[in-house]
């Protein structure tokens, strides 16, 4: 956490720790701390607090709680030894999950989740309602006979066949893949993998898998594979990429909010310049053209060259030679 | 030790009103609860401390704790007493099924990373903390995430929720201009991984959606409005997309050179062939953002139907051409790249 926890924060967390600590009599210190989310600095100094708190100061009213020895007892609290009624963002946040997944096609679990969610809306009574108006969906442009293949591929730890379209490349490719997870992203579904034919991790968006073939060869990915940390998104740049600085008008300004850029810069009259780095600078060629000269790649211009060389052969498809004035320009 | 007014002072003496509120049968007055809660001991005086009770009895409420004013009755007439009810407080006693753990955890963690993921987090482990949790509890191999990257997320969600009026600067369409919009929400959803609010603008005198990364700025909540109802048939996703989205689909005519365009030849039909080209004939609803993913083809992809996505392709490409006409004849500066 960056700032600090509140007095009252604190206290919720506390009042929901000491049931689930008083339901685990003697676990152990760091695994109650590391399910807790916590330190274990800070599970002890929550103990020593709860060790000075009673419903009076007489020795027989105070909670006890014990953690020498590396394991945590908590005793005499029976007052609060139940969890305190899930508050309004907590029922929100479970009851639009579980409708989001109940969404998800050709997931298996819709039973419990229809179970969950009848047990979750008596548990929290008024809440369930306002949770309603806050809606989600997750999962366009996915079959769902493409989701469950991959899912069941995930946990058999099976190799899969794609073929999948590469639009940046405007390609279509084939290749073995070692699946590790299945996420969904902004609502657009991912396959994440061990891709032979690169020789590293790579992330596949199912919606441009042609086809996608579960083979009877183990699939366990190699050591060295790693899951990408998605928390910036789905594109990664590297230090050695091109460095590119675009100015962005009025009217692309939301290129800035929907790729990583290093550095924004606002210009009086609403306008950014905004920079990113880019291995593939042909997805950045597609950008501008479609961005119709709200977007100016101002370096390199080198980039900036080929952005008008690319333009000006589509338009001498359509018979019009860029060089000459146009009548509406 | 912690100093006594500090939050770690303030949380022991919450907490220790929780408990003695708790415990307590009858309703406890104000004068015995300040002999038992050893921190309010260190109140300066009669005014400080009943400020202090007072601040912190709102405190508690707000975190959802149900603590009640009674009158005591008998020998203390007019006297009234506080206490928390053991049932009105506690989770009810519900007993999930393994499988029903399993979604429910699935569902917290959509939130993980997000700013409701505290919530999520502590909202689960309530619910299983009396119950023992075994490994086999999670569902893997699957991981849908929610992402709340709009500043404007959380005080809407907390308009929407609590039924608020608010205002905010909003920024409209190309132009970007910014006014202010004076809404009563009605819903918040995701649609295609963006937030959008649903209200009635106050303003417009009309039900509108707005998107929450539009949003400039401080969300405030208009003080003293009228109090307003959510209509009953609301659905926030169907009017999100009946306003954001889909227009009845149309049929486009492109020409697509050998071996490219890939995406537009899986969802076009192709009709012939031109020399290297394929001709496709593909369904778009919205012209401009078709004529968007037309021109990203540049050379590759040429329009011959409808005029308008033809029109607006040519006016893309051209003004690509135009923007950079500075930036592109400039002599290169220093060597090879």
């Amino acid at each position: 956490m960056s700032t600090p926890e509140t007095a009252t924060a604190r206290l919720t967390r506390l009042l929901t720790m000491v049931p689930w600590l008083v339901n685990r009599q003697g676990i152990d210190t760091g695994q109650a701390a590391a399910e807790l989310g916590i330190s274990v600095d800070q599970l002890e100094a929550d103990l020593r607090l709860l060790y000075l708190c009673g419903y009076g100061q007489m020795p027989d009213e105070l909670i006890d709680a014990q953690w020498e020895n590396g394991r945590v007892f908590v005793t005499n609290a029976d007052t609060i030894a139940r969890p305190l009624r899930l508050g309004r963002d907590e029922a929100l946040t479970l009851m639009v999950g579980l409708r989001a997944l109940a969404a998800v096609p050709g997931l298996g679990e819709r039973d419990a989740i229809e179970r969950a969610m009848a047990k979750l809306e008596e548990a929290t009574g008024a809440s369930a309602e306002a949770a309603s108006r806050v809606e989600v969906a997750i999962s366009e442009g996915v079959e769902a006979g493409l989701l469950a293949d991959a899912r069941r591929a995930v946990e058999g730890h099976r190799r899969i066949h794609l073929r999948y379209l590469v639009p940046s490349r405007d390609e279509s490719t084939e290749r073995d893949v070692d699946p590790m997870r299945v996420v969904n992203i902004d609502a657009k579904w991912y396959l994440e993998g061990w891709c032979h034919r690169a020789q590293d991790t790579r992330l596949f968006r199912m919606d441009r898998i042609e086809s996608l073939e579960v083979l009877d060869v183990d699939g366990t990915p190699p050591a060295e594979a790693e899951l990408r940390d998605l928390d910036a998104g789905t594109f990664t740049p590297r230090a050695d990429d091109t460095l590119v600085t675009l100015h962005l008008g009025r009217g692309a300004a939301w290129v800035a909010d929907y790729y990583p850029v290093e550095t924004v810069e606002p210009g009086p009259d609403g306008s950014l310049t905004v920079t990113l780095r880019t291995a593939d600078t042909l997805w950045l060629r597609r950008l501008v053209w479609r961005l119709g000269g709200h977007g100016t790649v101002v370096s390199p211009p080198e980039l900036a060259r080929t952005v008008t060389d690319g333009a000006a052969a589509a338009l001498a498809a359509y018979g019009i030679d860029a060089s000459a004035p146009s009548a509406d320009g | 030790m912690s100093s006594p007014t500090g939050p770690a002072a303030k949380t022991e003496r919450l907490l220790n009103l929780v408990l003695c509120l708790l415990y307590t049968r009858r309703p406890l007055p104000k004068s015995k609860i300040r002999d038992i809660v050893p921190q309010y001991g260190d109140a300066a005086s009669d005014e400080a401390f009943d400020r202090m009770f007072e601040r912190d009895k709102d405190e508690l409420r707000e975190l959802g704790i149900p603590l009640v004013t009674a009158e005591i009755g008998g020998v203390w007439d007019d006297e009234v007493g506080y206490r928390i009810d053991q049932r009105e407080y506690a989770l009810p006693d519900i007993e999930f099924e393994p499988d029903e753990l399993a979604v429910l955890g699935l569902a917290s963690r959509t939130w993980a990373h997000a700013s409701l993921a505290g919530p999520a987090a502590q909202a689960l482990r309530k619910l299983k903390a009396a119950g023992i949790e075994r490994d086999g509890d999670s569902l893997i191999g699957i991981e849908p995430r929610l992402g709340t990257s709009e500043p404007a997320f959380e005080p809407v969600k907390n308009a929407v929720v609590g039924q608020q009026t608010i205002s905010f600067g909003y920024r409209t369409g190309g132009q970007g201009e910014v006014n202010t919009r004076r809404v009563q929400p009605w819903g918040l959803a995701s649609w295609h991984g963006r937030w959008y609010l649903t209200g009635f603008d106050l303003d417009r005198g009309a039900p509108r959606v707005f998107r929450l990364s539009r949003i400039d700025g401080a969300v405030s909540v208009v003080r003293k409005a009228e109090p307003y109802t959510v209509p009953a048939d609301h659905r926030a996703q169907e009017m999100i997309a009946s306003t954001v989205g889909e227009q009845e689909p149309r049929t486009s005519v492109v020409r697509v050179r050998e071996g490219r365009g890939q995406s537009l030849r899986r969802r076009g039909t192709a009709v012939g062939t031109e020399g290297e080209w394929t001709v496709l004939e593909v369904p778009f609803s919205d012209p401009y953002a078709f004529a968007d993913e037309v021109s990203g083809y540049g050379a590759d992809v040429v329009v011959s139907e409808p005029v308008e996505v033809r029109d607006l392709v040519v006016e893309r490409l051209r003004g690509a051409v135009r923007a950079h006409a500075a930036v592109a004849s400039a002599p290169t500066t220093g060597g090879a790249a």
